[in-house]
C-alpha cells in the first residue's frame, strides 16, 4: 500500500502517480491531504506537504484529486489525513465527498479511538471505511477497542514515532500485530518506517499489508522523473511481498 | 493516548498526596520566592486618576515569570513517575528557561525545541538555557515559531514516551494538560484573593491578564471564576490590528478547531490549515487557545478583550516611568487594554503582571526606533 502526498510534486504528476502505482502492483492507495500542522509526519512528508501548502490547496480542490487519481488509479483509496481537516468541512459532509470519489476509507491519526464514535457513525452512514492506529504502548483494553472501532483493517505503527525513512525496522511490529490478532479477525497493517524491500518482505511475513510511504515521497523528491521511478519503487516493494 | 492516560493518572494520584504538595509547596516558598507581591501600584493609579491599581508581581518569581510555577510541578511529577527525560518547547524562551532550571534543579536530562526563527530572535535565552544544562534543538518545519515547536514536541513524546515527560508550557494540549497546567498556576490567584481582601477588604471589580495560550490568565482567574461582582478580562495580543489579519487575538478572531489534541478556538482559514500569527511579544505568538478559555468565553464567565502591538509598547513604557517597573511585552498587552478602557473597569483593578521585560528591552528598543 504505498503513500502519496496530494497535488505533490504537482497536481498532474500526482494524478499519473497515482496510476503508476496500480500498474505496478499495488492493491490499495493511500492519499494524504496535507495539513499545516502534521504532529504525525516526519520531516521527508513535511517537505512534500508545507511545499503543497506553500502553493495552495483548498479541501474542495484536494478531495477533486483524491478522485481523480482514484479514477486513474482503478484500485481503492484510502485518505489520510488530520481531523481539524475533517472537522471543518464537516463530519457527514467530508465521508460522504470521500464516497461519492469512490474512496474506500479515512486515516485520522491525531483523532484517538476514544473521541471517534461521531466519525465512526459518520463513515458507516457514508458506506466508508474509519482506519484507527494502533501502537505497541496502546495495552490490551485500547487495542481491543480500537479493532472494535476501525473498519477495512487496523493500521499498526511499526514503531513509536513520527513517519519516516529508517535503515531498521522495529521489532515492536511482530509483538504488535501478534497482540492485535488476539483480539480482532480484521486485516493488519503496517506502516510507518517500512522503507525497503527488505522491510516489506519481512512485514508481509507477519501482517496483512505494508504501507510504504516516506521511502517513496523521498523517491518523489530525490528525481526529476518521478513516474517512472514511483513505478520501479513499488514494482520492487510487490515483488518482495509476493516472495514472503 | 497511553501516555496521556499514564499521566492523568500519577497527576490525580499527586493530587490527593500531601507528601507530594508538602514538597511543591516548599519548592514554591524556599526556591521559587512565593508568595509573589500585590503591589498597589500608586503612581500608575494617579496618572489615570480614576482607579486603584494592583499588581500581582509574578515577574519576581524566580526566572522572571510565573512559568516556573508549571515547570516546577511538573518536573516534580515527572520525578515521581520516574521519567528521567524532559523535554518542552519554548517561542521566547521563558518557558524553556523555566523548564531548563527546574530540570537542573532536580537532575533530568533536558531537550527544548525552539523554532529556528525564534532561536534566532531570542539568541541570549538559547545561551541561558544552554548554561543551565538544556539542549536547544532549532525547529525548521512550519513557520518556525512556538506552534512548529509544541509539533516537534509532540513528535519526539511519541517517539520517546517510554523514558521521557512532556512539560507543556500553557493550558494548551490534549487532556490532562490544560487541567494540570491550571493545577499549578492557581497559586497566583489564590495569593492574590487572599492579598487584596487584606489589602483592600473586599474583591477587585477587575481581574486582567494577558492571553496567549492562556495560562497565566487561568491561573489568576481560577480564584475568582463565578464570583459575583468580579470582571475577568483576557487580553489577546491583536498585533497590527484585528481587522490586517496580522495577529494573534484567537478569541477575538478565531473559530471552533482542533490543534494540539484540543477542540478550541484556532486562528484557521475556511478550510481547517493553521493560519500564521503575529505580535510583538512571541509568548502570545500562539494561533490557538486553552479550551477552558473558549468555555469561560462562551459561558460569559469572562470576556476577552485585546490591546495592539503599539498599545502594548505604550503601556510598557508607562509602567517604566511610574512604578520603576519594566513588564514584559505579554503583560504589558493587560496594561494597555486597562489603560484605553479606564472609565469602565471600576475602582478596584488587579492586573497580572505575569513576566518582567529583561527579555523584551531589544524588541523594545528595535520597535521604538524603527517603527512597528
Amino acid at each position: 500500500m504505498p503513500y502519496l502526498v496530494c497535488g505533490y510534486p504537482t497536481p498532474e504528476a500526482f494524478v499519473s502517480l497515482a496510476a503508476a502505482c496500480a500498474s505496478a502492483g499495488a492493491d490499495v492507495l493511500e492519499i494524504g491531504i496535507p495539513f499545516s500542522d502534521p504532529v504525525m509526519d516526519g520531516p521527508v512528508i513535511q517537505r512534500a506537504t508545507t511545499a503543497v501548502l506553500d502553493r495552495g490547496l483548498p479541501t474542495a480542490e484536494a478531495l477533486e484529486l483524491v478522485g481523480a487519481a482514484a479514477a486513474s488509479a482503478g484500485i481503492p483509496v484510502v485518505v489520510m489525513t488530520y481531523y481539524n481537516i475533517v472537522y471543518r468541512w464537516g463530519l457527514e459532509k467530508f465521508s460522504l465527498a470521500i464516497a461519492s470519489l469512490r474512496g474506500s476509507g479515512v486515516i485520522v491519526p491525531d483523532l484517538v479511538v476514544e473521541e471517534a464514535g461521531s466519525w465512526r457513525d459518520a463513515c458507516l452512514a457514508a458506506g466508508i471505511a474509519p482506519v484507527m492506529l494502533a501502537a505497541s504502548t496502546s495495552g490490551p483494553a485500547r487495542l481491543r477497542a480500537i479493532a472494535d472501532c476501525t473498519e477495512g483493517f487496523v493500521y499498526a505503527t511499526s514503531t513509536l514515532g513520527v513517519t519516516g525513512v529508517r535503515t531498521i525496522l522495529s521489532e515492536k511490529a511482530r509483538g504488535l500485530v501478534a497482540e492485535l490478532r488476539a483480539v480482532t479477525k480484521k486485516p493488519i497493517a503496517v506502516g510507518i518506517g517500512v522503507s525497503s524491500a527488505a522491510h516489506a518482505q519481512e512485514v508481509a511475513g507477519y501482517a496483512d499489508g505494508v504501507i510504504v510511504g516516506s521511502a517513496i515521497v523521498k523517491a518523489i523528491q530525490e528525481t526529476k522523473e518521478p513516474v517512472p521511478a514511483v513505478h520501479a519503487l513499488v514494482g520492487e516493494l510487490r515483488n518482495a511481498v509476493a516472495k514472503r | 493516548m497511553a501516555a496521556l492516560t499514564e499521566l492523568e493518572e500519577a497527576f490525580t494520584a499527586s493530587q490527593r498526596d500531601q507528601e507530594f504538595f508538602g514538597e511543591l509547596d516548599d519548592l514554591r516558598r524556599t526556591y521559587a520566592g512565593r508568595p509573589t507581591p500585590l503591589w498597589h501600584a500608586r503612581r500608575l493609579s494617579e496618572h489615570f486618576g480614576g482607579p486603584r491599581i494592583y499588581l500581582k508581581r509574578e515577574d519576581l518569581a524566580h526566572t522572571g515569570a510565573h512559568k516556573i510555577n508549571n515547570t516546577l510541578g511538573q518536573c516534580l511529577l515527572a520525578q515521581r513517575m520516574g521519567k528521567k527525560r524532559i523535554i518542552a518547547e519554548t517561542g521566547a524562551g521563558q518557558h524553556g528557561v523555566a523548564t531548563a532550571t527546574a530540570a537542573a534543579l532536580f537532575g533530568q536530562e533536558c531537550v527544548v525545541y525552539m523554532g529556528e526563527e525564534d532561536t534566532k530572535r531570542q539568541a541570549l535565552n538559547v545561551f541561558r538555557m544552554e548554561r543551565l544544562g538544556a539542549t536547544v534543538v532549532p525547529v525548521t518545519s512550519g513557520s518556525q515559531t512556538l506552534k512548529d515547536a509544541i509539533n516537534e514536541a509532540l513528535r519526539d513524546w511519541v517517539a520517546n514516551v517510554e523514558t521521557t515527560h512532556y512539560v507543556i508550557g500553557s493550558v494548551v494540549g490534549p487532556h490532562p494538560f490544560p487541567l494540570l497546567v491550571r493545577e499549578y498556576q492557581k497559586v497566583i490567584g489564590e495569593e492574590a484573593r487572599e492579598q487584596i481582601l487584606a489589602a483592600e477588604g473586599r474583591l477587585p471589580d477587575t481581574v486582567v491578564a494577558c492571553v496567549g495560550g492562556g495560562s497565566n490568565a487561568i491561573g489568576i482567574f481560577h480564584a475568582f471564576v463565578g464570583e459575583p461582582g468580579v470582571r475577568l478580562v483576557g487580553v489577546e495580543a491583536a498585533g497590527r490590528g484585528i481587522d490586517t489579519g496580522e495577529h494573534s487575538a484567537t478569541i477575538s478572531g478565531g473559530e471552533p478547531g482542533v490543534l494540539h489534541g484540543a477542540l478550541s478556538l484556532l486562528l484557521q482559514d475556511a478550510d481547517g490549515q493553521v493560519r500564521p500569527t503575529h505580535s510583538i511579544s512571541a509568548g502570545l505568538d500562539y494561533p490557538g487557545v486553552g479550551p477552558e478559555h473558549s468555555f469561560l468565553h462562551e459561558s460569559g464567565l469572562a470576556t476577552y478583550e485585546w490591546a495592539t502591538d503599539f498599545e502594548a509598547l505604550d503601556a510598557f513604557g508607562l509602567l517604566a516611568r511610574t512604578e520603576g517597573i519594566l513588564p514584559a511585552l505579554e503583560p504589558s498587552h493587560a496594561l494597555g487594554w486597562v489603560a484605553k478602557n479606564i472609565g469602565s473597569v471600576g475602582d478596584l483593578v488587579i492586573v497580572n503582571l505575569s513576566g518582567r521585560g529583561d527579555k523584551d528591552v531589544e524588541s523594545v528598543k528595535r520597535a521604538l526606533e524603527t517603527g512597528l
